[in-house]
């Protein structure tokens, strides 16, 4: 593939990912937002795949489309009576929003494009990621591996705990 | 035209400060819990962008370690938040954070 066809993909991506994210924050209607991050999870995935870490890729796929975003869309479902009430987030505190957003995403970009001098390395990341992925976590990551399954044992058991039809509280009210 | 058509890690850069600026945006004005929630999300996103980006460029495999982590915490992060949702419009017939104001019934 060409260098130029290279940067008009990632350039697509790119708008996908930004646009998509935009429409997530400045929709009113909670429903649009939940559908327009689906198409931010996809383009940060293809990012992902541009700095060569498919695997990673993959698993936002897999985690964030089919994980979080079903949940999400369970949470609108669940905490909106869809008959009766719009869909819909109020907003506060717009002024002060608008001013952060302007102030962190200039102040940001100023630091980048002016002052930030980053070190790169010549020897790039190249090619497939997913042999070295598994040799990591087997060697120096396998403590970390571990903690995340338990972690993650734990938030199941707590969230199915937390999100339980409490029958006898409810008989004694 | 150099800067535009050779992708390097200030292109990664920006977008991940669009999506982190976009996120906090989300969290300051919206008053909707569960949007609330899609704002985390696009942050914790920005910063994965931010740690693959520099693995890449810096050709170790730290932040791609590291990438892979945060997306199980995120994982537990939105099962986790998302029972609390649901158990506070249990509670108050509402997702309206800026109407919940008192910690127990």
């Amino acid at each position: 593939m060409s260098n130029v066809t290279y940067s008009i993909i990632f350039y697509l991506f790119a708008a996908i990912t930004v646009f998509s994210a935009a429409f997530v924050v400045f929709s009113r209607n909670v429903i649009y937002s939940a559908f327009s991050l689906l198409f931010t999870f996809f383009g940060v995935a293809a990012l992902y795949v541009y700095l060569s870490a498919d695997f990673i890729a993959v698993t936002q796929i897999i985690v964030y489309v089919g994980g979080i975003l079903v949940l999400l869309l369970f949470g609108v479902m669940f905490t909106n009576k869809i008959m009766m009430t719009k869909l819909r987030t109020d907003v506060i505190n717009m002024v002060p929003g608008l001013a952060i957003l302007a102030a962190v995403v200039g102040g940001l970009l100023t630091i980048f494009y002016t002052r930030a001098d980053w070190v790169t390395s010549a020897t790039q990341l190249q090619g497939s990621v997913v042999e070295s992925i598994g040799i990591e976590t087997m060697s120096r990551y396998v403590l970390p591996f571990e903690m995340a399954s338990i972690l993650l044992l734990l938030a199941l058991i707590g969230a199915a705990f937390l999100a339980r039809f409490d029958k006898a509280h409810n008989k004694e009210r | 035209m150099d800067v535009l058509t050779t992708i390097g890690l200030n292109h990664y850069l920006t977008i991940s400060v669009l999506l982190f600026g976009f996120g906090l945006f989300a969290i300051i004005t919206r008053k909707n819990a569960i949007v609330v929630l899609m704002g985390v999300e696009l942050i914790l996103n920005a910063a994965n962008i931010n740690l693959l980006a520099f693995s890449k460029f810096n050709g170790a495999m730290e932040g791609v370690m590291f990438s892979l982590f945060v997306i199980v915490l995120a994982a537990a992060e939105a099962a986790v938040a998302l029972a609390i949702v649901i158990n506070i419009y249990k509670t108050f017939n509402t997702v309206d954070v800026s109407r919940i104001d008192s910690l127990k019934e």
